[in-house]
């Protein structure tokens, strides 16, 4: 008896109690973008989620609202503006640049050119030193060289 | 020789070793002030409305089914206030709001994503500071005004531009310090940064 309890056991499926809502959409196609939306796009009031991995209030308004304009046949720009007029770039994962957003664009390759500069500089400092023997210390290294030879 | 050119080097290049350290420092110090700052929120978003006018709607009065829409806000500073009675910080705010309402500030509400009859319950039980309150069951003009979660309180001029959002509950602190003054730049033509 309790064997067959134990067995049971390996074909008990859990299930999750976190409800994504399912929508049904037209085509695949309005499918596959309702999700890449909903990965892309950010949660307002849970930082660091997106809307497909929140179960917020504020995120299932905002899947739903998704959801009602893809239906609409929206281009997905319009979608994403309509969302961004609300709640600001905040809700992208992918922000444009903008006056706002040029410094966190920007610093990645301000801080590359930074590293060239110090590269380059390190490296002409190797230079300088390795060039900055006068000729008669020259001579003498050749001696030098020649005797340990 | 060669020892003399080393030596001459180093004094040279002591000081510049400290600078990665004092980076640190002075990062250590902006980011202490930002954490430290009062108005610190890691919740609290720059709302994408400031500097706009009210959304349109077309909703109903929570008490007396009479239809509300932009135009009835014009005219005059009001502070929109959304709050619903699943919000326990509503709870906290609602009696600040009554004080607020009896020194003569207008406050409208928006009765967001609740139950109608819990609503008008709670108003009977702690008091109506509102001038009126917007039934936005669906949630429809909260997510045309960005609200992320309740309560949050929108300053609009007479004009119907959207000044200030502030988001969380409203007390004598955070009034006083300097939501009152907010406030009472309403009057002026344009939004006071």
């Amino acid at each position: 008896m309790i064997k067959i309890f134990l067995l049971s056991l390996f074909f008990y499926v859990s299930c999750s109690w976190a409800v994504i809502e399912t929508y049904a959409f037209k085509t695949p196609e309005q499918q596959a973008q309702y999700n890449r939306l909903i990965d892309e796009l950010r949660c307002p009031k849970c930082q660091n989620q997106n809307l497909s991995g929140s179960n917020a209030p504020i995120a299932q308004d905002l899947r739903f609202q998704v959801y009602r304009l893809i239906n609409q046949d929206k281009p997905e720009n319009e979608i994403i503006d309509f969302l961004v007029a609300r709640y600001g770039d905040f809700v992208r994962y992918n922000p444009p640049i903008n006056t706002h957003t040029f410094v966190l664009w920007g610093i990645p390759a301000v801080l590359f050119f930074i590293g060239l500069l110090v590269v380059f500089r390190i490296k002409r400092g190797v230079q300088e030193k390795a060039s900055s023997l006068t000729t008669e210390e020259a001579t003498r290294l050749d001696e030098i060289l020649k005797v340990t030879r | 020789m060669q020892n003399n050119e080393i030596n001459k080097a180093k004094p040279k290049r002591s000081w510049a070793l400290f600078i990665p350290l004092l980076a640190f420092f002075v990062l250590c110090g902006v980011f202490a002030s930002v954490l430290m700052s009062k108005d610190y929120s890691p919740d609290s978003l720059p709302s994408a409305l400031i500097g706009k006018h009210l959304p349109d709607f077309a909703l109903s009065d929570l008490l007396t089914e009479k239809s509300l829409s932009k135009k009835d806000l014009l005219g005059e500073p009001v502070l929109v206030n959304v709050w619903a009675t699943w919000c326990p910080s509503c709870r906290v705010e609602h009696e600040f709001l009554n004080h607020l309402a009896s020194e003569g500030v207008k406050i409208i509400g928006v009765n967001y994503k609740d139950d109608p009859s819990d609503a008008i319950e709670w108003l009977k039980d702690l008091g109506n500071p509102y001038k009126y309150v917007i039934k936005d069951q669906d949630g429809s003009l909260g997510f045309d005004l960005g609200v992320v979660g309740a309560p949050e309180t929108y300053f609009i001029n007479a004009q119907g531009v959207i000044c200030y959002k502030h988001i969380g509950i409203l007390n004598t602190q955070n009034w006083e310090g300097h939501l009152k003054s907010i406030y009472n730049s309403l009057t002026l033509e344009a939004c006071v940064k």
